[in-house]
């Protein structure tokens, strides 16, 4: 370890590593991009990603470094020695090969910003690492995020035996025009997708009203009143939530099958809310808990009675959660698989989720799967996205505080 | 301390509101308590029966009934049956009604009476696979039609009655379930896929949602973008991923192999969901994939709850970033970070619909929740599912004993 203490250990080897993640990256990148062949080069990406992080500590003005970083990387490109190992057409070669020449000098030598040639001070050495880290992190959370959502959509727009020749080659074929949508238009046309769409938006709907309509006065009731009791129903709450559904799905399926429940959407509307009830009251009692008591305590004075201070005070304050307690109830409900699975049958009546999973059969082909998959993932990442706020601080205000 | 007493006993205001709070409760536990807490008792009672899917409806009568024959032949027959070929069925009872323009001729069976146009009839016992004809010969009243007369006696239905034991309900219990549970290797490894399954996701899902955490705890532009697309997997449908994964890593067409091979890492296509290692392992990553962005959220956000001034106080002494990662963030985040652990074990151990998506628990994947579809649905043993279902509520009570003790810690509860 201390001999990463000088600026001409630290710089190579975080060189070298860093090229090597650049190189997968934009094989990787380059890969599902075309079709084509990228790979990189361990060895030459190591040997010629110390060289790189050497220049990079090495005394001399930014712009120089940087100038003969990207030559030296570009002219390996060229020759085929560099980082990458391609089989493409010119233009996407060269391509490469200028990106990850520019790319690798700009960072290598922004990381090793301010690190001299010679011995580091502890404080250089870790912000070295932690730029390369911080880079690294970037890379691979957003490759691990973007990938399944880039191949689930581009899945959904090419035909099954195209991809079972290259199942790299996510290139679309825009001749085709409308015609590239054409597993979305038979969903809706040969499988009732909108029918789905429509039933598990007013499952959802229902179930966030039902939701709050119970959680409010019992969240409320946790939160402000005394009562024997109180803590060991707050607790009762949270062990609720922790009850594992498939423990519980065994016994409803059974009392639905008997009360003829199942297979109905009123089933479904019942026993939806009460998964999400516990959720719910736990994070709206955090964010009651939260509202000054004082101003509650002053609309009581003034002589209103509990019930209208919790409808004309209490509430009013609470609609930013509430609104992000609606949000997650929705998504829920949304994105509930379990119970839909278990407890409908009927074609005529599914929910989205369980209109997909009857989409996974092998006469069904791959690209209407994926189809129902974007579908059902659409309308909640466009809520998710316009609301993030929202959501974001609602998840974490109401449910454990930080 | 000297600590003032508050006066003893409960005055009529916090009686008035004690009583708000529960009315404001009740809805909420009694719904909780229908839909909780009664099928965690069901669970119970079947956990201790010998049941299997088919046991679920009762035995029961079953009868039919039909004019038959013409003209001195004329008998109305019905057709009794027990549903059940090992239980007998007691006090079994016909009643129906006959169509005025049938008049009986001939001797009625035994135990059987007509008053009127109603027909009733008192059977007693019916053995274990019973399934016998009782005929009555009728004559057609003057000018009535046959036909006429056969649809009013076949359009009246007949009712049966009769007491059969259900399964369900009587009182002989076993401990066979248990039994067959606990019996052999396979509790064993079920229980290990479980403990690594949970132990792993945990872990890595708090760590990355660190790494994460860290990552964007400074304000640059574009922040707010990578947060929420750092949050896609969790929120999306588990449906739509879980597929998306399966597409992905398949050994045929699937992109992650094609990538794999044309890098050089493997020299044939690796079967991910679908080999005895790999697939536990693959599953445990998918779910530290897509829960890593909910620690990332807690984790982020107490990170940002933290004082500025700690970090200028340290920057004065001189401390370096990982000394002030180490010494100051790390303890502050401690808290949040325990709590996100026991919540996440608890949650990961309660996991079903990922791993029956993406491997339907087969290829050495099956954990106890996986358990529980499998015994009680793919092999129809409800009985073994419920048993299943009862160990897992009981290691859930053993967790929640220790969730409280650091929650109430942290929280105060």
């Amino acid at each position: 370890m201390s001999l990463l203490r000088y600026g001409y250990v630290s710089g190579p080897v975080i060189g070298a590593i860093w090229l090597f993640v650049l190189a997968t990256t934009i094989s990787v990148t380059m890969s599902f991009a075309t079709g084509d062949a990228f790979r990189p080069a361990l060895v030459s990406s190591l040997v010629l990603g110390a060289l790189a992080g050497w220049i990079a500590v090495t005394p001399q003005n930014k712009t120089t470094k940087i100038a003969m970083i990207s030559a030296l990387v570009f002219a390996t490109s060229l020759t085929g020695f560099g980082p990458t190992v391609m089989q493409s057409t010119a233009t996407s070669q060269g391509f490469v090969a200028i990106l990850l020449a520019l790319v690798m000098g700009w960072s290598i030598v922004s990381i090793m910003a301010a690190v001299p040639f010679g011995s580091l001070s502890r404080h250089e050495m870790e912000e070295a690492w932690i730029r390369f880290l911080t880079g690294f992190g970037y890379i691979f959370f957003t490759a691990i995020v973007l990938i399944p959502f880039y191949v689930m959509v581009m899945t959904s727009l090419k035909s099954q035996s195209d991809l079972l020749q290259n199942p790299l080659d996510f290139s679309l074929d825009f001749d085709k025009g409308a015609a590239l949508f054409r597993s979305y238009y038979e969903l809706f046309r040969d499988f009732n997708f909108g029918t789905y769409m429509w039933t598990s938006f007013y499952v959802s709907v229902l179930t966030v009203l039902i939701t709050l309509a119970f959680s409010i006065p019992g969240a409320y009731a946790v939160a402000r009143l005394n009562f024997r009791g109180q803590k060991a129903f707050s607790r009762s709450i949270l062990l609720i939530y922790m009850v594992p559904m498939i423990v519980l799905a065994l016994p409803i399926y059974i009392a639905f099958s008997v009360t003829g429940l199942r297979n109905t959407v009123i089933g479904i509307i019942l026993i939806y809310p009460v998964t999400t009830i516990p959720v719910a009251l736990y994070m709206l009692q955090g964010y009651f808990r939260g509202l000054p008591p004082e101003v509650e305590e002053a609309g009581l004075m003034d002589g209103l009675n509990r019930l209208q201070v919790i409808w004309k005070i209490t509430l009013p304050l609470a609609l930013p959660a509430l609104a992000s307690v609606s949000l997650y109830v929705f998504m829920i409900a949304w994105n509930e698989f379990l119970l839909a699975f278990m407890l409908l049958d009927d074609p005529s009546k599914f929910t989205l989720t369980r209109g997909v999973a009857m989409l996974n059969s092998s006469e069904i082909p791959r690209e209407h799967l994926m189809a129902g998959a974007v579908i059902a993932t659409v309308p909640v990442m466009v809520l998710f996205l316009g609301l993030e706020k929202f959501m974001t601080k609602g998840l974490t205000a109401g449910s454990v505080k930080g | 301390m000297n600590i003032a007493t508050p006066p003893k006993g409960r005055g009529p205001l916090a009686k008035r509101e004690a009583r708000l709070a529960w009315s404001l409760l009740l809805p909420t536990i009694t719904m909780v308590s229908l839909v909780v807490i009664l099928p965690l008792l069901a669970i119970f009672w079947i956990s201790f029966k010998p049941i299997g899917l088919a046991d679920l409806r009762p035995p029961a009568p079953v009868l039919r009934e039909s004019l038959r024959g013409s003209g001195d032949d004329l008998r109305i027959e019905y057709r009794l049956r027990n549903s059940s070929r090992d239980t007998e069925i007691t006090d079994v009872t016909i009643r129906d009604t006959w169509p005025e323009s049938l008049i009986v001729v001939g001797d009625l069976p035994a135990g059987c009476h007509l008053d009127g146009t109603v027909f009733a009839c008192d059977l007693g016992a019916l053995e274990p696979g019973f399934n016998e004809r009782l005929r009555v010969p009728v004559m057609l009243a003057d000018g009535a039609d046959k036909d006429a007369a056969e649809d009013a006696a076949e359009g009246s239905r007949p009712h049966v009655r009769g007491n059969a034991e259900s399964i369900l309900t009587n009182f002989e219990f076993t401990f066979d379930n248990f039994v067959k549970v606990f019996d052999g290797d396979e509790f064993w490894s079920v229980m290990w896929v479980t403990i690594f399954y949970t132990v792993f996701g945990t872990v890595g899902a708090l760590l990355l949602g660190l790494f994460a955490a860290l990552l964007l705890n400074k304000s640059f532009r574009g922040q707010g973008i990578l947060r929420g697309l750092y949050l896609f997997p969790y929120v999306a449908p588990v449906i739509a991923v879980a597929f998306t994964w399966v597409n992905l890593f398949d050994p045929f067409s699937g992109s992650a192999n094609a990538l794999l091979l044309q890098m050089g890492v493997t020299s044939e296509a690796i079967n991910f969901f679908g080999q005895r290692p790999l697939a536990l392992i693959m599953v445990t990553v998918f779910e530290i994939w897509r829960y890593f962005p909910l620690s990332f959220l807690f984790i982020l956000a107490r990170l940002q709850s933290i004082d500025t001034d700690m970090y200028e106080a340290a920057d004065m002494d001189g401390a370096s970033p990982f000394q002030k990662f180490w010494y100051l963030s790390l303890p502050m985040l401690l808290g949040i970070l325990s709590v996100l652990f026991l919540l996440r074990f608890i949650w990961t151990f309660n996991k079903f619909d990922d791993i029956f998506l993406l491997t339907g628990g087969n290829a050495g994947t099956r954990t106890l929740t996986v358990n529980v579809y499998e015994q009680a649905f793919a092999v129809s043993n409800i009985g073994a599912g419920a048993a299943v279902a009862v160990i897992i509520f009981g290691c859930l009570l053993v967790f929640s004993v220790f969730f409280f003790k650091f929650i109430s810690r942290e929280e105060g509860l």
